[in-house]
């Protein structure tokens, strides 16, 4: 009978470590581990060490070549970092493929966004759905960015069309995936004051209903607001995790003149 | 007409010819089926050398459908198609050759075909071209294009060398009076140790006459590819040249570019890109989960299309 009661409470333990272990994974969707990432004898990214969450908005900030965009194409796959890992779910994705990491739920909109000749809006937007999408669902995710549907599905991405539309379509291709983890490289860059509001309700949207994570690099306080945690970057470290409060305090905070920015020969 | 040579004919025009107003079939260097109507004329030449056609002024929405076929491995046909358009008559043409060869000889199609456009005709000529079978032989075309625009003419024309051809070279030559536009678009995929050669000649010599020439062009495996422009503007008039072009593997391409204005109202502008597929191209549809090679094939269709 004692036995019994030991081999019950055992399985009882067994079970709990397991929930427990589930819910870290699920708490820290995608951990980055000591990345390093080094060209010519620069280091871009220096030990950088991350945690996020699922369900949570995340911002980065930071100067111009802070590392950023470095950063986000590491997680992407389209950067190998020279040392460190990646886990998604706990599993490491470090030497995955891009279109791999894609497959496991990660979505990536370019600073850039990349333009083909002859391959239109709608056959992009297929592409990344990977089913039989309807000129009118396709129209919907549109929509959602701010371009006038009918006008855009069957243009060429290319250079015909404005920076701004085609920054928006890239945002498209990255919404019609529905990653776990979206990452949005500054999105809002040429994007016109009128339906800059209308994006960062788009962002708000996806931080609210999905059950994944929204990475957007940003410099832009109207989405520096809505953010859950905003991470400061600044010369391939991460300087500040934390609400917005404290990042700021931590920018606007008098910096030691001299030190910190070496003047020009 | 067997069924080979239907499946060869919807390979080459796409859809079945005999559904056009006027067409001729030519099979082996023989016409072997033909229908005209009371606007449009298609005359055979003497000793099946060719066709002439004639569509009369005015001729709204006619079109005319002429492919070549060649089963014979070893032959070699030549022909000569001139095609004269009347006054203001706007008509659609379909050409195209499609050699099937499964024997050890080469098979050769060279067509010259002469457009002559009177005042205000426009004219959208399509042409396919593409090899089949499963012979050593060569499938070779040598395409040559004549084009005489009289004012206010317009005339498309879409070139399209996908598969199969083993050895091309393409001359097209065009002498432009006034106000008349010729847009020319080609686009040729050549894969193995094929070869293909074009060359573009058009003389700019009426005020305000204009050309876009448009290349696309993928050379893959071994292949070998040269584009030559030559474009004069002897006028006040405008050229656009753009030759674009993907390599793959060792493919090769070589452009060539010629623009001379004899005149200072004349706005000439070359533009040429060579390279292989874009990394980021790449990277992208890679992040929207496609697998490298799915990537390229779409990237390359696309570019092609
Ligand atoms: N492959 C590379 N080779 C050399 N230098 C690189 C490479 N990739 C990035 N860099 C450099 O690393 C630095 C960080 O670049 P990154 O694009 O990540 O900056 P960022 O923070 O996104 O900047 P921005 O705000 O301007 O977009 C830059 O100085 C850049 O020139
Ligand atoms: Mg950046």
């Amino acid at each position: 009978m004692k036995k019994h009661a030991n081999v019950f409470a055992n399985e009882i333990t067994c079970e709990f470590i397991l929930m427990m272990i589930i819910k870290i994974e699920r708490r820290f969707m995608l951990e980055l581990k000591d990345i390093c990432f080094e060209r010519n004898d620069r280091k871009i990214l220096n030990h950088i060490n991350l945690k996020l969450d699922t369900g949570k908005f995340y911002v980065i900030t930071g100067p111009n070549g802070s590392g950023k965009s470095t950063l986000a194409k590491i997680i992407m796959g389209i950067e190998k970092p020279d040392s460190g890992t990646i886990l998604l779910n706990g599993e490491d994705i470090t030497n995955k493929a891009i279109d791999e990491r894609a497959k496991m739920g990660i979505g990536f909109a370019f600073q850039q966004p990349v333009q083909f000749k002859g391959i239109t809006v709608y056959d992009l937007l297929k592409l990344a759905t990977n089913k039989e999408l309807s000129k009118k669902e396709a129209c919907d995710i549109l929509s959602k960015v701010g371009l006038c549907a009918i006008e855009y599905v069957d243009r060429e991405v290319d250079r015909s069309l404005s920076g701004g539309e085609l920054k928006r379509i890239e945002i498209a291709t990255v919404m019609a995936r529905k990653p776990y983890i979206a990452i949005f490289d500054e999105p809002e860059a040429g994007i016109d004051l009128w339906s800059f509001q209308n994006l960062t309700e788009v962002f708000k949207e996806i931080g609210a209903t999905s059950q994944g994570t929204t990475l957007v690099i940003s410099h832009q306080e109207r989405i520096l607001n809505v953010a859950d945690e905003i991470i400061l970057l600044g010369q391939g470290t991460i300087q500040k995790v934390g609400a917005k409060e404290e990042v700021f305090d931590h920018i606007f905070k008098p910096k030691k003149c001299g030190k910190e920015v070496a003047p020009c020969e | 007409m067997n069924k080979e040579d239907k499946e060869l004919l919807e390979e080459v025009v796409g859809e079945d010819p005999t559904k056009a107003d006027s067409y001729n079939i030519r099979k082996n260097g023989k016409g072997i089926d033909r229908k005209v109507n009371p606007n449009i004329n298609i005359a055979p030449k003497e000793n099946n050398s060719g066709i002439d056609v004639y569509v009369k002024d005015d001729t709204l929405f006619g079109t005319v459908n002429i492919p070549v076929i060649i089963t014979e491995s070893g032959l070699t046909d030549v022909v000569y198609n001139d095609f004269h358009i009347g006054k203001n008559a706007n008509i659609i043409i379909v050409a195209g050759c499609g050699i099937s060869n499964n024997g050890h000889w080469d098979a050769r199609h060279d067509g010259i075909h002469r457009f002559y456009l009177e005042e205000g005709a426009k004219v959208k000529y399509i042409e396919r071209h593409c090899g089949l079978g499963v012979g050593d032989g060569k499938r070779v075309l040598n395409p040559v294009t004549e084009i005489y625009m009289k004012k206010g003419s317009y005339m498309v024309m879409d070139t399209t060398q996908i598969k199969g051809v083993d050895d091309t070279i393409r001359t097209t030559k065009a002498k432009l009076e006034e106000d008349t536009t010729l847009v020319i678009t080609e686009k040729i995929l050549t894969s193995n140790d094929q070869q293909a050669k074009t060359e573009f000649e058009v003389e700019l010599k009426g005020e305000n006459a204009s050309t876009h020439v448009t290349s696309r062009s993928v050379a893959t495996d071994d292949s070998y590819q040269e584009f030559i422009s030559n474009i004069t503007g002897n006028t006040k008039c405008y050229a656009h040249v753009e030759c674009d072009a993907i390599i793959k593997g060792n493919g090769k391409v070589k452009a060539v570019p010629e623009i001379y204005a004899k005149n200072v109202d004349a706005n000439l502008i070359h533009e040429a890109a060579i390279g292989k597929i874009a990394g980021e191209q790449l990277m992208k549809l890679m992040s929207l989960g496609l697998s490298e090679k799915e990537a390229e094939d779409v990237i390359i269709n696309g570019f092609l299309k």
